[in-house]
Formats: C-alpha cells, sequence, structure tokens
C-alpha cells in the first residue's frame, strides 16, 4: 500500500483549489491511502473542505500560531514529523509548494520530483523540462519515501462528497524564529484567480501601456474570465507579476486561453500546454503564437478588441 | 558582511530550441549554445550591487559540474565577482548533492549569503536554494523581486501566486532570485581580459566528502504531446462563431 500525505495549501479560510488536484494525482497511484495534512492557526473550516474531497482517508491537523502565515523553514520541520510512515509526501506545484517542499525533502534526506504531470507506478513519474520541451520518465528508489510536488494544470480537482475523518496531531519539533513574516500585498481584483479560472484573457508587450490594459480587462469582464499577461507586459510595469503566466510565472490550464498581442516564445507557451482552447489575436501572420492556437485571428488588436467585447458581452 | 556565494550553473542557452534524442536517451547537447542559467546571472548581479554599496566585500561564483563550467565562471569573473571555485563532477550531481557542496563551501568561506536561482531552466527543478537553507538550518527567500539588507537582517519581497509577500530573515540566508529583481549588466571587452588574471580554484566533487543523496533515475526521455496548428478566422464575427461553436461562451 502506498500510504500518501498531501500538504493542504490554505488561507487560513479556504482550501486552495491546487489541494485537490494534489489528492487526484495521489489518487491515480495503486491502493493508495491518502491523508491530507492541514497546517494552520485555526484549520477547521479548511480541514473540512479537505474531508469533503473524495479518496481522501483521513485529515490531519496541526494548530498552532506559528502557522499562520505559513513559512516554508517553519511549516517544515512539523511535515517531517508527520511523514513519518508515509510512503509519499505530496505538495502542489505552486509558488507555496515550490518553496516547501524541496525544504522538506532535503530534511528528509532524499531528492525531491518537481511538477510530476502523470504517474506511471507508485515510484515512477512523467514530469516536464526545458520548459516543457521534453517530457522526463523518472523512477524514484523504493527504499525511500517520495517527496514530490504535482503539476496541478495536469490533474482534474479530485471531486467533493466525502466525509474523511479529522484528527488534530502533535508534534513536538523546535520551530525557527529566524525568517518573520512582514506582509503580503494581493491585487485588489474580483476576477476568477488564474489557477481556478476557466476563461482566461491574456495581454502582451503590444498593449504598449497600462491604460491599454483596460481593452483586456472589459473583455475579460465581458465573460467572466480571470486576466493573465506575458512577462514583457509584467516587466514593463502594465500589470502586476502575478498575472504571468508561462515557465516562470503562472502555469495554467483554462478551457479558453485568448492570447492577445503575444508573440508565443517558448517560455509563454508552456504555461498554456493545456489549455482546452487557445484564441490567438496578434497582427503578424508569422508569430509563433498561431502555431498552436486553436482559432486564430490576423489583426490589429487596438480595433479588434473592442469589437470583441461587444459581440460577447 | 564578508562573503556572499552565488551559483553559477552552465545550461542550453534559453533561446536554443531543445531537440529529445531519437532514441529517447536524452536532450541533444552536442554543439548546442550554452549559457549562465539567466536566474543565475541575476544572482550574480545582485551580490555585485550589495558589494559595491559596500554592504560585502566579495563576491565568489560556483559552479557544479564538468571542466566546460569555467567558461562561465570566466564569464561571472567578467561580470565582476572576485574569484571563482569549480566543483569538478564528471555529470550535474542530483540536486541534495549540489545542496550539500554549496554548505560545505558555505562552512569552508564562513559566508553569510547565498544567492542562488530560483530555477534552472534546464531541469526546472527550483530545488537547491530550499535544500541548502533546510541543510544549513537557515533561512530561505525565494523567488526574490526585491532584496533591502539592513545589518544581519535583511527584507525580501517574493513572488508569489497571490501578489508579492515579503519577509524578513536574519543572516545567514539564502535568496532565491526570480527575474524581475534586476537587469545584470553586460560584460565589456576589458573586463573579459581582467578576469583572465581572477582566481579560478577547482576542486574535485570526491574531495569534498559529499555523501550522494538518493538517486532519482532519468530512464526515458520524449518530446511533449505537441498542439495542432488550429483554423484561421478572418474576422470577429468568424472568431465569435468559432468560439461559440465550441460551446465556450
Ligand atoms: C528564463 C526566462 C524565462 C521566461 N519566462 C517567461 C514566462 O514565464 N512568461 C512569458 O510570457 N515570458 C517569459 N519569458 C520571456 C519570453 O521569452 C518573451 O520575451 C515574452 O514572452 C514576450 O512577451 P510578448 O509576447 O508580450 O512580447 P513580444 O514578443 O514583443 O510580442 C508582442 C507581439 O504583439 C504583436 N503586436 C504588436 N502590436 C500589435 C497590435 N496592435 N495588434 C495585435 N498584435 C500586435 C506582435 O506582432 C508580437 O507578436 C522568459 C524569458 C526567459 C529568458
Ligand atoms: N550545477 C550547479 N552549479 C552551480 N549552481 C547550481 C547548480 N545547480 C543548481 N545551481 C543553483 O541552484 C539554482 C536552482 O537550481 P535547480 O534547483 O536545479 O532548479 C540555480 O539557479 C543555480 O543558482
Amino acid at each position: 500500500m502506498a500510504k500518501i500525505l498531501v500538504i493542504a495549501e490554505h488561507d487560513g479560510a479556504t482550501l486552495n483549489p491546487s489541494t485537490a488536484k494534489c489528492v487526484a494525482c495521489a489518487a491515480q497511484i495503486e491502493d493508495a491511502d491518502i491523508s491530507v495534512a492541514v497546517l494552520g492557526s485555526d484549520t477547521g473550516a479548511v480541514a473540512a473542505q479537505a474531508a469533503d474531497l473524495s479518496s481522501v482517508a483521513r485529515v490531519v491537523t496541526i494548530d498552532n500560531e506559528r502557522n499562520d502565515p505559513a513559512i516554508a523553514a517553519v511549516l517544515a520541520p512539523q511535515i517531517v514529523a508527520l511523514a513519518n510512515g508515509y510512503s509519499h509526501v505530496f505538495g502542489p506545484s505552486t509558488a507555496f509548494g515550490k518553496d516547501l517542499m524541496p525544504r522538506v525533502a532535503a530534511l528528509m534526506g532524499v531528492n525531491q520530483i518537481s511538477d510530476i504531470m502523470s504517474v506511471e507506478g507508485s515510484h515512477a513519474f512523467k514530469r516536464p523540462i526545458y520548459a516543457g520541451n521534453a517530457i522526463v520518465t523518472v523512477n524514484a528508489p523504493a527504499d525511500h519515501p517520495v517527496v514530490a510536488t504535482v503539476r496541478t494544470a495536469s490533474y482534474q480537482a479530485a471531486e467533493g462528497g466525502n466525509s474523511a475523518a479529522v484528527e488534530s496531531a502533535d508534534v513536538d519539533v523546535e520551530m525557527p524564529s529566524h525568517t518573520r513574516f512582514v506582509e503580503l500585498q494581493t491585487g485588489s481584483s474580483d476576477r476568477p484567480d488564474l489557477q481556478s479560472a476557466a476563461r482566461v484573457v491574456s495581454g502582451g508587450r503590444a498593449l504598449a501601456s497600462e491604460e491599454n490594459f483596460e481593452l483586456i480587462y472589459k473583455l475579460a469582464d465581458a465573460i467572466g474570465a480571470g486576466v493573465g499577461s506575458s512577462r514583457a507586459a509584467v516587466d514593463a510595469g502594465y500589470v502586476p507579476p502575478e498575472t504571468q503566466v508561462g515557465q516562470t510565472g503562472q502555469i495554467i490550464a483554462p478551457d479558453l486561453y485568448i492570447a492577445i498581442g503575444i508573440s508565443g516564445a517558448i517560455q509563454h507557451v508552456t504555461g498554456i500546454k493545456d489549455a482546452g482552447t487557445i484564441v490567438a489575436i496578434n497582427k503578424d501572420e508569422e508569430a509563433p503564437i498561431f502555431e498552436i492556437a486553436d482559432i486564430g485571428l490576423v489583426g490589429d488588436l487596438f480595433a479588434i478588441v473592442p469589437e470583441l467585447t461587444e459581440a460577447l458581452g | 558582511m564578508d562573503k556572499i556565494l552565488v551559483g553559477l550553473k552552465r545550461a542550453v542557452d534559453y533561446n536554443v530550441r531543445i531537440q529529445v534524442k531519437s532514441d529517447g536517451s536524452g536532450v541533444e547537447t552536442d554543439g548546442v549554445k550554452m549559457s549562465i542559467n539567466p536566474f543565475d546571472e541575476i544572482a550574480l548581479e545582485e551580490a555585485l550591487r550589495i558589494r559595491e554599496r559596500g554592504e560585502a566585500s566579495e563576491v565568489i561564483v560556483v559552479s557544479i559540474g564538468s571542466s566546460e563550467s569555467q567558461q562561465q565562471l570566466r564569464t561571472g569573473l567578467a561580470m565582476g565577482a572576485d574569484r571563482a571555485i569549480l566543483v569538478e563532477s564528471g555529470d550535474v550531481p542530483d540536486t541534495l548533492s549540489i545542496a550539500r557542496v554549496f554548505k560545505e563551501l558555505v562552512d569552508r568561506e564562513s559566508a553569510e549569503l547565498v544567492i542562488l536561482g530560483k530555477q534552472a531552466i534546464d531541469d526546472d527543478n527550483s530545488q537547491a536554494g530550499q535544500m541548502l537553507a533546510a541543510i544549513w538550518e537557515r533561512p530561505q527567500a525565494t523567488f526574490a523581486s526585491e532584496v533591502v539588507l539592513d545589518g544581519d537582517k535583511a527584507r525580501v519581497t517574493r513572488e508569489v501566486d497571490s501578489g508579492l509577500e515579503t519577509l524578513e530573515i536574519d543572516l545567514p540566508a539564502v535568496i532565491t532570485v526570480d527575474l524581475r529583481l534586476n537587469e545584470p549588466r553586460y560584460v565589456k571587452l576589458p573586463d573579459i581580459m581582467k578576469a583572465k588574471k581572477k582566481p579560478l580554484e577547482t576542486i574535485a566533487i570526491g574531495d569534498l566528502g559529499i555523501e550522494a543523496g538518493p538517486r532519482l533515475e532519468e530512464t526515458a526521455f520524449e518530446p511533449p504531446a505537441g498542439r495542432q496548428k488550429g483554423i484561421m478566422v478572418d474576422d470577429v464575427a468568424g472568431l465569435v462563431a468559432a468560439i461559440k461553436d465550441k460551446g465556450l461562451v
């Protein structure tokens, strides 16, 4: 049997959808016995959401003020203590999981597998390398625990309707005080977040200014979409960094992705390979984005986007 | 602070179109342009700026890999690093071993800050800094887009999925850098000449007494499932029809 511990990502109130995707990945391992670990200061609400996920056998909580907000150096030793007896420890390949899981792995004395995209066996997994331009099969040693992050864009969230047992755990570990949370600045937007949005509209360098990005916001709002961007648009200051899609931004898999004034550099495209339908609008018919777009339209975005917003609104 | 260590990984240049070998044994690296991992240039730039502000006295660049990594170290020296250490190893070792090598060098040099890239663009692991911080039992501030030093502390702003998070960390510490932290300087010709005279020490990895991590075996490589080129439409009406046709709005 594979005893799998999935580390929940949450903000104190709501379980991040990445957790249900990790659970879905874990459930593909034969004979999986899945526990979800919720570390926080008041874990009740989040634990209940985790207990609702299908395939979860139990939810293990650790309540401690020090766990809110989450700091990798503080969480890691607790997770190592919890992971005793488990064959696998999984976290999401989000900023939270990427920060935390290598620290957990190193404390356990093992290497970590990043971005599992498919399960080939209890110790064999596929993952992307070189910005997704190659896929490698990785075999982990069977005599060590597997510590991994799960590429959330490769999995559909586990469904709800379960009612797994919730247990609280006590761990006796030293928690460092050398790392202190100061603040989190989040964009105040009511739009769906990129990871869970069914539709995403992204703008690139071609928007040419922060003001012009209004065109993107209007189209996004007309169809209830999240807003993404290319690195060039972020670097130029048109949009905040958390909107960046791609190798070094967010890897997403919406049903519909509309790329506007984005050339389609490999580093951008790797972030949208799992999108359902990709639409590209670009004035250059040779732009590489058209090589992977399902629907392409050549033309000037400043003429096209308002018309499209009108038609879809 | 006295010394800053910076990791410079030799990696396939980010402009190269990667090809998987037809027998699935790896990716084609013969005759392919190699460069410093782009994040590591940013790490080095940040270290140099810290030194130039008088907040550190020495910047040491470190590469672990074959002797060819000397090229990247020489570039680092030309950018302005004071000296270089090549930890020579036939293959690039597993990431836990990389972290253990850095830990060994941190101890030897009594370094107070290690700045690494947020990820290597070949393995896309995004692990080495966090692993080093774990075994060093020191703070990690990953994905940094701003670093402000303040005596024996640092305030680091990090790019996370929901926005920008700021942490305060005690030094010594590990910082891994994101793309927007700074814009690396260009290397000038005279600097390349000067760099030839700067010290570059080579240590065989075997001499560091590092225990290799339990290996993850890479058994097969394949190209990704491609997306097919789709249809082109002529105008907005055509676009709207195609989107509606798929039931997407
Ligand atoms: C290590 C590394 C990591 C990276 N990670 C990422 C990443 O995560 N995400 C990312 O996006 N990039 C990333 N990049 C950058 C990437 O290589 C490209 O530089 C970037 O994606 C380009 O952004 P863009 O398409 O908006 O700009 P450009 O490449 O400049 O393209 C602009 C496009 O707009 C079109 N255009 C111009 N005017 C109009 C108009 N009026 N109407 C319609 N079309 C118009 C042009 O034809 C062009 O195709 C990374 C680079 C490196 C080195
Ligand atoms: N072989 C290496 N030599 C020098 N630095 C390295 C090496 N491997 C990794 N690093 C550093 O660790 C960072 C993260 O690498 P990775 O965990 O492999 O994605 C890189 O950006 C480098 O700064």
